[in-house]
C-alpha cells in the first residue's frame, strides 16, 4: 500500500512531468494562458494517459514480450495512444464543444506529446505490474495537470503585471516555467522510502 | 448593555470634527435664484411638471415621481419658475441636466400641507407620502426611501445610522443634537411601517452629546425597544454594512442587501425628513450642509436646495489660499470644476481645501503587492487584485473578484504606501462594465428585432403567395365555370338545331306527302 | 516476421473497430458555438465585415473562413473577446472593413423626407416609422447606427448624429497615464 502511495508521490511531485523530467513542454507552454482551459487540457491529458499506460503495459507483457517483437514497441504505443485520443477528442466535442473549440489543434496534439509516449516507456522500464502501472500513469498526468494550473494560475496575472516591451508572452513565460523548474527540485528525496 | 462587534479592516484618519462642531445650525439666507435639478435620487430624474413662468408656492411639487422607484422635487422657497433648461450638475463629469430656476419673491408662502397621524393611517398611504416629499437617503447614495421601507421579508431591527465617519463632516452631529425629537420620531414612522421589533441607533463614540441628546429624546416617548449605541470610532463605521455588522453581529454577504438578513439601516438625516414630511406635511426642501475645512468660519447651515454654492461658500469665508472645493468628505467626495453648481439632496459638505491643510497627492508609484490595501478593506475584498485587473482592463476577473461590492470607502488607497489611487481604478472598472451591460442589453434588443423582422418578411412573401395562389385557384375555377356554361349553352343550342331540323324534316316529309 | 504482421493487424481492427463504434455514438449535430460567437457580436447587422449580418459572419468565424478581425462596431474589445472565446491570437481591427466611430444614430430631417419609404425598407431592426406619403422618423432607442438607410433615400434627408454623453452613460477615465517620449536638449540639437 505503501509503495503505491509513493509511486503516487513520486509522479505528481518528485519527478514531476513538465518541472523535473521536462517532457510535454508544447501543450504546457501553449494551453496555460487560460485557468480554464488548462484543467481542461489537463483532464483530457489525464484520461490519455491513464488509459496508454495501462494498455501499453498490457500490450507489451501479453502481446509483445511473448512473441518476441520488443522492437515493434513505439510503433505499438503511438498506435495505442494515437486510437485514445482519437476517442477523447470524440467525447470531449460531444460534451462541450466550447472546450474542444478552445483546445482547437491542441487536442489531437496529445499524440505527439512526448509525455503521453515517454511516460509507457519509462513505465516498461521500472517494472511495474498493471496497478503500478495505472497508478504511474494517472500519477504522471496528475503533475502534468498541476503544472498546468499553477502555471494557468500565474500567467493569467502576469497578463497585467508591468513587463518589460521584450519580455512579454512567450518569453517570460519561459522565464516562469524555469523558476518553477527549480522549485520543484526541492521535492527531490521525498518519495525514498525502506 | 448591546453587545457591540468588530467589523474586519478600517483607517483611523484625524477626524477634524471639532473644527465645525461647536456652532449650532445657521439658516442660510435664500440666494438670489435657485437652480433646482429634476435628478435627485439615485434611480433617475422626476418628470417635470412646471413651466417657465409659473409661479410657484414653497413645497409645491415641481417634479413628480416616476415609476414605483421615482422619487419627487419640489420648489425650496416660493416665487417664479424663471426658465426650465439644462445646467451643470455637481457630478465629478459636470454634465447639465434639466434643472427648474426659480427667482424666490422673499415672501417664502408654504403650499398647502398636510399632516398625517402615521399611527392612525394605512402604511401604504404613509409610504405615498414618503415618495411624495421626495425623500432619498440623505446618507449620501440618495436611494428613494419609500422604496427601502417595503421589504421583502420581515425586518426585526432597524438600524438608524448616525455614524458620521468621515473626517470634517458634522452635519449629522448636530442634527442629532439639536433636532433629536425629529429624528427619533420619524425613526418610530418608519419602525411601524417595516414592523420593526426593536430600532438601533448608531452613534461614534466621538459624538457623546448628539449620544445623549438622542438619548433623551427617547426618555421622552418612552419607547422599549429603542436603543443608543456608541460604536467605536474608526472609519468606515457608517457604512451601512459595517454599522450593521458592529452594532447586530450580522455580516451580509457580498452582493446580497440586508433586508433579507431582517436588517434595514436609515441615515439620521432621512429619519428627521421623514417626520417633517409625515407629521408636519414638509417636503424635502433644505438640508444640512457642513462647511468645514480651509475656512474662517465653518460650521453647518441649513440650506435650501437648489442654493448655488457661490451663494453658500462666503458664509463660511474661505480663506484666500483655498485651491478647491471638495463635495463630500476627504475620503469619498470629489472635486468640484465650477462652484456655480446648485446644492443637491446628496450634498452633505464643502470641504475646501488649501495647499497647506491638503496637501497635493504624491507621484503614484508601482504597486510592490505589500497587501497593507486587504488589511484595510472593511468589505474584506482584495483591492490588489481589483487594481491588477482594473489596470489590465480584465472586466470579468474584476467582477469575479466582487468588484461591485466595493463601496469605494478610499481605506485601501489611504493606507497604500505607493501611493496608488486605487478608487479611481475601481469607479473606472465599475462604469465601463456598466456600460458594457448597456450595451449588450441594446444588441439583444436589436437581434431580437432583426429576428422578427425576418419573421415578418418570410410572413408578407407567404401571405403574398398565399393571396395570389387564392386569386389563381379563383380565375381557374371562374374559367372552369364559364366553359362549363358554355358547353351548357352549347348543348342547348343544339337541342334548338335538332328541333329546327325535325321541324324541318317533318314540314319536308308533309310537303312529299301532299305532292304525291 | 508473421508474427509481427499479425500483431499490428489485430492491433488496427480492434482499434478501429472502437474507433468507429465510438465515432456513432458520439456523433455531434449542430454548432452551439456560433450562437456564442453571435452574442458576442453587436447585431448592428451592417454588413461591414462583408458578410450579410452578424449570423452569417458568426457562422463564418465559427468554420474558420473569416478572420475575427472584421467588425468595426464590435470594436477591439469584440475583438478581445473573440480571441478570448476562441483561443485565437488578438487582431488590431483591419483597416479594409472599417473604421471604429462613436455611437451615433441617424435623423430624419423632416422638412426635406418625401415619405417614399425606401429607408423602411432598408432598415434591418424596424427602427424607422412611417408610411407611403407619411412623415418618416427614426426610434432613437432602438436605431443601431449600422447607417444602412443613408444611401436608398432619394433626397438625402437622413443624417448621422453622434449621441452625447450623459449623466447616465458618462464614464470615468482610465486613471493611466500614458508615457510619451517628448523632445530633449540633445534631440534638438541632433
Amino acid at each position: 500500500m505503501t509503495s503505491y502511495l509513493f509511486i503516487l508521490l513520486g509522479a505528481v511531485l518528485v519527478n514531476n512531468v513538465v518541472f523535473v523530467r521536462i517532457l510535454g513542454l508544447c501543450p504546457f507552454m501553449g494551453v496555460s494562458k487560460k485557468l480554464e482551459t488548462a484543467v481542461g487540457m489537463g483532464a483530457a491529458t489525464t484520461f490519455v494517459l491513464t488509459l496508454a499506460c495501462g494498455t501499453s503495459y498490457v500490450i507489451d507483457s501479453w502481446l509483445l514480450i511473448p512473441n518476441d517483437l520488443l522492437y515493434l514497441r513505439t510503433l505499438a504505443f503511438i498506435v495505442t495512444i494515437a486510437a485514445i485520443v482519437q476517442l477523447t477528442e470524440l467525447v470531449i466535442q460531444k460534451t462541450s464543444p466550447v472546450l474542444h473549440q478552445v483546445l482547437g489543434i491542441y487536442l489531437p496534439l496529445i499524440t505527439t506529446n512526448c509525455a503521453v509516449l515517454g511516460i509507457p516507456l519509462l513505465n516498461i522500464g521500472m517494472r511495474h505490474n498493471l496497478v503500478e502501472s495505472l497508478l504511474f500513469g494517472f500519477g504522471s498526468a496528475l503533475g502534468f495537470t498541476l503544472a498546468l494550473v499553477l502555471f494557468a494560475g500565474i500567467r493569467e496575472r502576469l497578463e497585467g503585471a508591468d513587463i518589460p516591451t521584450h519580455f512579454r508572452g512567450t518569453a517570460i513565460a519561459m522565464i516562469t516555467a524555469g523558476i518553477m523548474s527549480l522549485a520543484f527540485m526541492g521535492f527531490a528525496g521525498l518519495d525514498k522510502y525502506k | 448593555m448591546l453587545e457591540l462587534f468588530r467589523f474586519p479592516g478600517g483607517v483611523k484618519p484625524a477626524s477634524h470634527k471639532q473644527e465645525s462642531s461647536g456652532t449650532p445650525i445657521a439658516v442660510a439666507p435664500l440666494a438670489e435664484r435657485l437652480v433646482v435639478p429634476f435628478r435627485q435620487s439615485a434611480t433617475g430624474a422626476a418628470v417635470i411638471q412646471v413651466r417657465a413662468g409659473e409661479k410657484v408656492l414653497k413645497g409645491q411639487l415641481i417634479g413628480s415621481a416616476e415609476g414605483a422607484f421615482g422619487s419627487s422635487v419640489h420648489a425650496p422657497t416660493s416665487g417664479t419658475v424663471i426658465a426650465v433648461e439644462a445646467r451643470p450638475l455637481p457630478h465629478p463629469s459636470s454634465l447639465a441636466a434639466p434643472c427648474a430656476v426659480i427667482e424666490p419673491d422673499g415672501a417664502e408662502t408654504w403650499c398647502e400641507r398636510t399632516p398625517l397621524d402615521p399611527f392612525n393611517t394605512d402604511p401604504e398611504i404613509v409610504r405615498a407620502r414618503i415618495r411624495d416629499a421626495g425623500i432619498v437617503g440623505l446618507g449620501g447614495a440618495v436611494f428613494p426611501s419609500h422604496v427601502k421601507t417595503r421589504a421583502p421579508n420581515r425586518i426585526d431591527t432597524l438600524v438608524i445610522n448616525g455614524a458620521e465617519c468621515e473626517p470634517w463632516i458634522t452635519c449629522d452631529d448636530r442634527l442629532m443634537r439639536e433636532r433629536a425629537a425629529d429624528i427619533v420620531a420619524g425613526a418610530e414612522i418608519i419602525g411601524r411601517l417595516m414592523g420593526a421589533k426593536r430600532i438601533l441607533f448608531g452613534v461614534e463614540d466621538n459624538k457623546p452629546e448628539a449620544a445623549r441628546s438622542l438619548q433623551d429624546a427617547l426618555g421622552k416617548i418612552e419607547c422599549g425597544s429603542c436603543q443608543v449605541a456608541s460604536v467605536p470610532t474608526l472609519y468606515p463605521a457608517g457604512g451601512e454594512k459595517q454599522l450593521i455588522r458592529v452594532l447586530t453581529g450580522v455580516e451580509v454577504p457580498y452582493g446580497k442587501l440586508s433586508p433579507e438578513y431582517g436588517i434595514q439601516c436609515f441615515n439620521v438625516g432621512t429619519a428627521y425628513a421623514v417626520a417633517r414630511a409625515v407629521q408636519h406635511g414638509e417636503p424635502l426642501i433644505a438640508r444640512i450642509v457642513t462647511l468645514a475645512g480651509n475656512y474662517g468660519q465653518p460650521g453647518n447651515f441649513e440650506v435650501a436646495i437648489g442654493t448655488p454654492m457661490d451663494a453658500l461658500l462666503p458664509l463660511g469665508q474661505p480663506q484666500d489660499d483655498t485651491d478647491r472645493i471638495v463635495m463630500g468628505g476627504p475620503m469619498m467626495g470629489f472635486t468640484l470644476a465650477d462652484t456655480s453648481v446648485p446644492i443637491v439632496k446628496a450634498t452633505n459638505c464643502l470641504l475646501a481645501m488649501s495647499q497647506k491643510l491638503f496637501p497635493p497627492p504624491l507621484p503614484e508609484m508601482p504597486c510592490i503587492r505589500c497587501g497593507a490595501c486587504t488589511r484595510a478593506c472593511p468589505m474584506i475584498l482584495q483591492p490588489h487584485e481589483l487594481y491588477w485587473y482594473a489596470k489590465s482592463k480584465n472586466f470579468g476577473k474584476a467582477q469575479e473578484y466582487h468588484l461591485f461590492d466595493c463601496i469605494e470607502c478610499g481605506c485601501c488607497a489611504f493606507v497604500c504606501p505607493s501611493r496608488i489611487p486605487l478608487v479611481d481604478y475601481y469607479r473606472f472598472a465599475k462604469s465601463e462594465i456598466r456600460a458594457r451591460e448597456r450595451e449588450k442589453v441594446a444588441a439583444d434588443t436589436a437581434r431580437e428585432r432583426y429576428e422578427f423582422r425576418q419573421f415578418r418578411e418570410e410572413r408578407e412573401k407567404a401571405e403574398k403567395a398565399a393571396k395570389l395562389a387564392a386569386k389563381a385557384a379563383e380565375t381557374k375555377a371562374k374559367l372552369a365555370q364559364e366553359e362549363a356554361a358554355q358547353a351548357q349553352k352549347v348543348g342547348a343550342d343544339k337541342t334548338a338545331a335538332e328541333l329546327i331540323a325535325a321541324a324541318q324534316a317533318r314540314v319536308q316529309a308533309q310537303k312529299e306527302k301532299d305532292s304525291a | 516476421m508473421l508474427s509481427a504482421i499479425l500483431v499490428m493487424a489485430l492491433g488496427a481492427i480492434v482499434l478501429g473497430a472502437a474507433l468507429g463504434f465510438a465515432a456513432v455514438r458520439f456523433k455531434v449535430e449542430g454548432d452551439p458555438l456560433v450562437e456564442k460567437i453571435d452574442a458576442i457580436l453587436p447585431q448592428t447587422q451592417c454588413g461591414q465585415c462583408g458578410y450579410p449580418g452578424c449570423k452569417p459572419y458568426a457562422e463564418a468565424i465559427a468554420k474558420g473562413e473569416a478572420e475575427i478581425n472584421c467588425c468595426p462596431p464590435g470594436g477591439e474589445e469584440g475583438i478581445r473577446k473573440l480571441a478570448d472565446l476562441l483561443g485565437r491570437e488578438f487582431k488590431e481591427l483591419s483597416g479594409e472593413h472599417g473604421v471604429e466611430k462613436p455611437k451615433s444614430v441617424a435623423l430624419i430631417d423632416e422638412q426635406t423626407c418625401i415619405g417614399c419609404t425606401l429607408c423602411i425598407q432598408a432598415c434591418p431592426v424596424d427602427a424607422i416609422v412611417g408610411a407611403a406619403k407619411q412623415m418618416h422618423t427614426i426610434i432613437a432607442a432602438q436605431c443601431t447606427g449600422c447607417e444602412l438607410c443613408l444611401p436608398p433615400c432619394p433626397v438625402n434627408c437622413i443624417s448621422m448624429q453622434v449621441l452625447p454623453e450623459t449623466i447616465d452613460t458618462w464614464k470615468w477615465k482610465y486613471p493611466v497615464i500614458g508615457i510619451q517620449p517628448v523632445a530633449t536638449k540633445d534631440a534638438q540639437h541632433a
